[in-house]
């Protein structure tokens, strides 16, 4: 579904990513963990094209969308409006498909998007993304700034199309403590290399991992 | 009483074309946030233009389209030269377009000469209330108002204009979508420079153009856009309207140098009391 191969991305002179591979499966959920600044959003970016690569390879089976950090919503237009530009590249434009799926979103179609809560706001950056009718959603920082309860509502509906559409899920999160428990296998980056990768369970269980990304002092470990 | 009618008649004329100046200000500015001061010479030029094609024996509208056109292409032009560099802040591209306005002058002066031109408009003139109004004023209100709803079913009814809505809202998202920033922006500047173009040929008859009359044009244009915040074509039509009957008003009873002056007054004023609104505060915080 995704296959990344070597990738670099420079900034000037400055090194973003430094020779990145990572692979998603059709269906799976995988999340790319790390601390900010590690070059997340950047291999995100450049999965959408709007960071250019320096060398290295991309290639994507199917629609990919990308749910970008800090919402971007359009905060001037409605929600629906927001939504329906979600299809620019094709698909329907017409909402209510999601609105069924996600019924907040009706209530709240009206709404200018830049009036919403953050929870709100939330739901709209990933619906617009699902207006793609993407084959892979890739979400930055979904749980930033939200409570708890929100995230494992939004949670909850991504798993929901992914058992039932086989929609494949990446997600790119500092907290690794909801990107672990939500998906299964995880890549962690640091400074624009990965430095781990495997099954979730195993990656929560790691020292290294618990020291560095759930915040549990490890004494020997660092 | 007819002196009174026909200020305000002379007025609302005015206001029309100060308003589709505004149209082509707040349309640039949805799409790109910038802040475009070269739309005044997008009428100078279709002004000249259609002087020219008339000399030159095309018939009426036709020639009028033409300059329309031509000021359509300056506008695209402009639109490149002041945003087709990739990272370019809308900041630094008001100064390209600056840069553009002010080279406009060179080729103008070269090519028109220094003397202002115009060229008879609608002729016969039709009596309204007792007053003779020239048909050429009767025609800038229909047309104008046509252009405004047309701007204004665009933004608000289709989805491609929603798609450039959202392009001024934000750039990187609405790339993430797949649309087309660069592309709506240059189609924004060409559509700006249409309505520029419009804006020139129809005014042209009421008071000629000259290289510089852009100055003036655009501080009308601007006075106007702001009373609509630079967001909605129709309240710009609003704002120029009232700015045209105010300045046709000092001008005919007070003195006529005073009228430049009032809409310097009247943005000076917009920008105080926009810029004491929390919303413009936390704008500039973002």
């Amino acid at each position: 579904m995704i296959r990344v191969d070597d990738l670099s991305v420079r900034y000037g002179a400055a090194t973003a990513l430094d020779g990145v591979s990572l692979s998603v499966a059709p269906g799976e959920k995988v999340a790319l963990i790390g601390a900010n600044g590690a070059g997340k959003s950047t291999l995100l970016n450049a999965l959408s094209g709007v960071v250019l690569k320096a060398s290295g390879s991309i290639r994507i089976d199917g629609r990919f969308a990308h749910v970008p950090e800090g919402r971007q919503l359009f905060g001037d237009l409605t929600v629906e409006d927001n939504l329906s530009l979600g299809a620019y590249r094709g698909g329907t434009r017409n909402p209510a498909w999601l609105y069924e799926f996600m019924p907040e979103l009706g209530r709240l179609r009206r709404q200018r998007a830049g009036s919403l809560s953050g929870g709100q706001q939330q739901m709209v950056a990933i619906g617009r993304g699902l207006m793609a009718e993407p084959d892979v959603i890739a979400i930055d920082e979904m749980s930033l700034g939200l409570a708890p309860i929100i995230v494992q509502q939004l949670a909850r509906k991504l798993s929901e199309l992914n058992a039932q559409r086989g929609l494949t899920l990446l997600l790119v999160e500092q907290s690794a403590r909801v990107a672990l428990a939500l998906c299964d296998r995880a890549y962690v980056l640091e400074t624009g290399r990965i430095v781990a990768e495997g099954e979730a369970a195993e990656l929560s269980d790691s020292p290294f991992v618990e020291a560095a990304y759930l915040g549990r002092p490890v004494g020997a470990a660092s | 009483m007819s002196a009174f009618l026909s200020y305000l008649i002379h007025g609302i004329s005015l206001g029309c074309g100060f308003a589709l100046i505004a149209s082509g200000i707040i349309i640039i500015y949805r799409i790109t946030r910038v802040v475009n001061l070269a739309q005044g010479m997008f009428a100078v030029v279709a002004g000249f233009s259609a002087a020219s094609a008339l000399d030159a024996g095309l018939p009426h509208l036709l020639a009028e389209l033409l300059a329309i056109a031509v000021a359509a292409i300056v506008g695209a032009s402009t639109g490149f030269v002041a945003i087709a560099k990739r990272g370019t802040s809308p900041q630094a591209s008001l100064i390209a377009t600056l840069g553009v306005g002010v080279f406009g002058y060179a080729v103008e002066v070269l090519t028109w000469g220094d003397q202002p031109r115009s060229f008879a408009g609608l002729s016969g003139a039709h009596e309204l209330w007792g007053v003779d109004v020239p048909s050429q004023y009767l025609l800038i209100v229909p047309v104008t108002l046509l252009i405004f709803a047309g701007l204004e079913l665009f933004f608000e009814r289709t989805y491609t204009g929603k798609a450039m809505s959202a392009c001024a809202s934000n750039p990187y998202a609405a790339g993430l979508q797949g649309i087309g920033v660069l592309r709506m922006g240059l189609y924004g500047f060409g559509l700006a420079g249409a309505l520029g173009g419009v804006a020139g040929v129809l005014l042209t008859p009421l008071q000629p153009v000259s290289y510089d009359s852009d100055v003036s044009l655009f501080v009308n244009g601007f006075a106007a856009a702001i009373l609509a915040g630079l967001k909605r074509p129709v309240l710009a039509l609003a704002g120029g309207l009232v700015l045209g009957v105010a300045e046709s008003m000092v001008a005919g009873y007070a003195r006529a140098s005073y009228q430049s002056s009032l809409a310097l007054l009247l943005t000076l004023a917009i920008l105080i009391a926009q810029a004491t609104r929390r919303e413009a505060l936390q704008a500039v915080e973002e």
